[in-house]
């Protein structure tokens, strides 16, 4: 099968990580955006955005042909 | 009723975005009927074992376990680390090389390889109606909560999670769905971990857990450990909160059920099938095991947390007299029933809340870990919160759908009712068992709406089926004499022995009907989890007996006919195209460690 799935998993976890980090920073401070005192949307979308990335490059790294 | 923000729908439109485009991304490589039901039996096994984990992983998992955590602690983990991890490991190391090795193309087709045409048919008339049904159920449920947590028509609802799995599976068959199930794998992991650690946050850690749970089983009348330790108090039923003692759960819920489902159930022995090799094959089940261990963490912790987080510590008002009451609703904001924690009381049709037997409120346990997640979610997070629900829902339908497809098409339609057509033929009847099976899921959907009672009798029967399954395949796999006659008169021995036992038995406080003594009551189990695991047994043990003593008398197969389908007369793997510590025994004896590590932690 020539399709990676990290590719399409690692482009939808970088695209919501984008998002969600976007919307947390941009409402950072607001009343109801940190519960137990975390800014959650800032934190866990970085975390995303980390995670998709990496998928990407494991994806990128596999179709690259090996040294000779 | 929670409004949404835009953010939160920009997430849920991303996923479908993905979901659909995953199908259409694949519709180029499905040419044969195998690429359609079996992936042309090409895709790696990391990626095989994250499918078959998340075949699982649908809404009776995440909500339903979330459910049991509320309602039993984390005894509830040894539907994991007694109720999956030992099956998985047989299945991969002794079951997969005869279902992969046979050239099988389903569960039931290897049943007809091994034994006769009847037995085949038994089972794959049995499976098809079930996995439909089953689907049907956990749209019904879909439905019914998105209705009651965010005021979305039930109609709307269910046709768009149809409408997608239905796209994505009839696009890139079998390929799409495990794709896709691998995407929703992620996306449940990561959608729940945030929940976990802010609940875990907001009660002060695991001993703050511990300490808050300790006053809730003290109050139900159980030892302060009772809720947070998994084994301390399964010496007797009465003693712990699940109502089994631990012979019943070890070998009702550890070997019959567990065995029964994971070794035999088509659904998820798909995913392996569809492995690249043999080696992949094997691994299948054994690298899904890594993940199934800790979701105890991720699907359980929420219930807990939700028993006892207070209702003003989230981001939004998760009291439960905040939702509104609908005419599906259970939940009533007028019953003034006090919640435990956020969890809400179950109210009767008049708003008032039920009671058990003892006059003790019963809670609405299937929306702890949805009010978890309201309670603590901010917009953005809630929508991928949101959308992992959604995923769980979708996957466990997919599931079913490609087990369904693939089942009515080899082994009903090619078998019975059209033999010898070319390849093609079969791939369109594969794309148009895609639709009927999604059409008769919706239509179960409906009639689960519509008549509740059937749908739990229908559930009944499944499991009456099921319960003997593991002893014909336990059978047929490791005994050569074991015969076709065997196998069918056990199989149907073991289903009526399930039907009478739980005829003659309820659960306490229970009444006759749907929940058992509908023969006469001659005896009542603590609970109805206790019932269903001695049900579980009683109909293994007959199915077993009853296989061997027919076998015994009727004439078994030449060797020469069952070699690769029985052990002792098949080859042992060789798995050599892997490092030593990639193989499945290696993976075998990790897993296994890991789980007495567990169960030895939480003991």
């Amino acid at each position: 099968m020539s399709l990676d799935v990290r590719l399409p998993i690692g482009g939808f976890f970088t695209l919501l990580g984008l998002l969600l980090t976007g919307y947390g920073w941009a409402t950072l401070g607001a009343p109801g955006t940190a519960p137990a005192g975390v800014p959650i949307d800032l934190v866990w979308g970085a975390v995303l955005l980390v995670f998709g990335v990496a998928l990407l490059g494991l994806a990128r790294r596999a179709r690259q042909p090996p040294n000779p | 009723m929670t409004t949404l923000g835009w953010v939160d729908y920009a997430v849920m439109a991303l996923y479908f975005a993905f979901v659909l485009g995953i199908g259409a991304a694949l519709r180029r490589y499905v040419h044969t009927s195998e690429d359609f039901f079996l992936s042309g039996r090409a895709i790696p096994a990391w990626v095989t074992g994250l499918a078959f984990v998340s075949a699982n992983l649908g809404a009776q998992e995440v909500i339903g376990m979330g459910a049991s955590g509320a309602k039993y602690g984390i005894a509830t983990s040894h539907f994991y680390w007694i109720g999956a991890i030992p099956a998985m490991v047989f299945i991969g190391l002794f079951m997969m090389p005869f279902y992969y090795g046979s050239r099988a193309r389903s569960v039931p087709e290897y049943l007809k390889l091994r034994f006769d045409e009847k037995t085949r048919a038994l089972n794959a008339v049995s499976f098809a109606i079930m996995t439909v049904f089953s689907s049907g159920i956990s749209l019904y449920a879909m439905g019914k909560l998105l209705h009651l947590l965010l005021g979305w028509s039930f109609d709307s609802s269910i046709l768009m999670a149809a409408g997608v799995v239905l796209a994505y599976i009839f696009l890139g068959g079998l390929t799409s769905a495990i794709y896709n199930e691998v995407l929703q794998f992620f996306l449940i992991v990561l959608g729940f971990a945030p929940l976990v650690f802010l609940g875990l946050r907001a009660v002060g850690g695991w001993s703050g857990l511990v300490a808050r749970l300790a006053d809730h089983a003290t109050a139900a009348g159980f030892a302060p450990g009772a809720y947070t330790r998994s084994w301390a108090f399964m010496g007797h039923a009465s003693t712990n909160p699940v109502g089994v003692e631990w012979f019943g759960l070890v070998m009702g819920l550890g070997f019959v059920l567990s065995f029964g489902y994971w070794c035999t159930d088509f659904l998820v022995v798909q995913r392996a099938m569809a492995a690249n090799s043999m080696t992949a094959a094997r691994r299948t089940p054994l690298i899904a095991a890594f993940p199934k261990m800790l979701f105890p963490f991720l699907v359980i912790l929420p219930g807990m947390l939700a028993l006892v987080v207070s209702p003003t510590s989230g981001v939004r008002d998760a009291a439960p007299t905040a939702y509104s009451i609908s005419t599906t609703s259970t939940t009533s904001p007028t019953s003034g029933a006090p919640a435990v924690g956020i969890v809400p009381p179950k109210v009767d049709s008049h708003g008032a809340p039920l009671r058990d037997a003892r006059g003790r409120v019963v809670l609405d346990y299937d929306l702890a870990t949805p009010m978890l997640l309201l309670h603590f979610f901010p917009a953005g997070l809630l929508g991928l919160g949101l959308t992992a629900l959604l995923a769980s829902f979708m996957s466990g339908m997919a599931g079913n759908v490609t087990a369904f497809n693939t089942v009515w098409t080899y082994d009903l339609y090619q078998s019975y009712v059209r033999r010898g057509a070319p390849d093609a033929h079969y791939l369109a009847m594969g794309r148009f068992a895609t639709v009927a099976g999604v059409a008769i899921s919706i239509a179960a959907a409906y009639v689960a709406a519509s008549f509740n009672n059937i749908m739990d009798f229908l559930q009944l029967v499944f499991a009456f089926v099921n319960a003997p399954l593991f002893a014909t395949f336990a059978l047929g796999m490791f005994w050569k004499r074991t015969t076709g006659h065997g196998a069918f008169t056990g199989l149907i021995a073991g289903t009526l022995a399930a039907a009478v036992h739980h005829g003659l038995s309820l659960p306490a406080g229970a009444s006759v009907g749907v929940k058992g003594g509908y023969l006469g009551v001659v005896t009542t189990f603590p609970s109805e989890l206790a019932q269903t695991f001695w049900t579980a047994i009683v109909a293994w043990t007959t199915c077993f007996v009853v296989t061997i003593i027919v076998s015994l008398v009727t004439r078994p197969r030449p060797p020469e006919e069952l070699r690769g389908l029985v052990y002792g007369l098949t080859p042992k793997p060789v798995d050599t195209a892997v490092s030593w510590f990639q193989r499945p025994v290696t993976l075998a004896v990790v897993v296994l460690a890991v789980t007495v590590i567990l169960n030895a932690v939480f003991f």
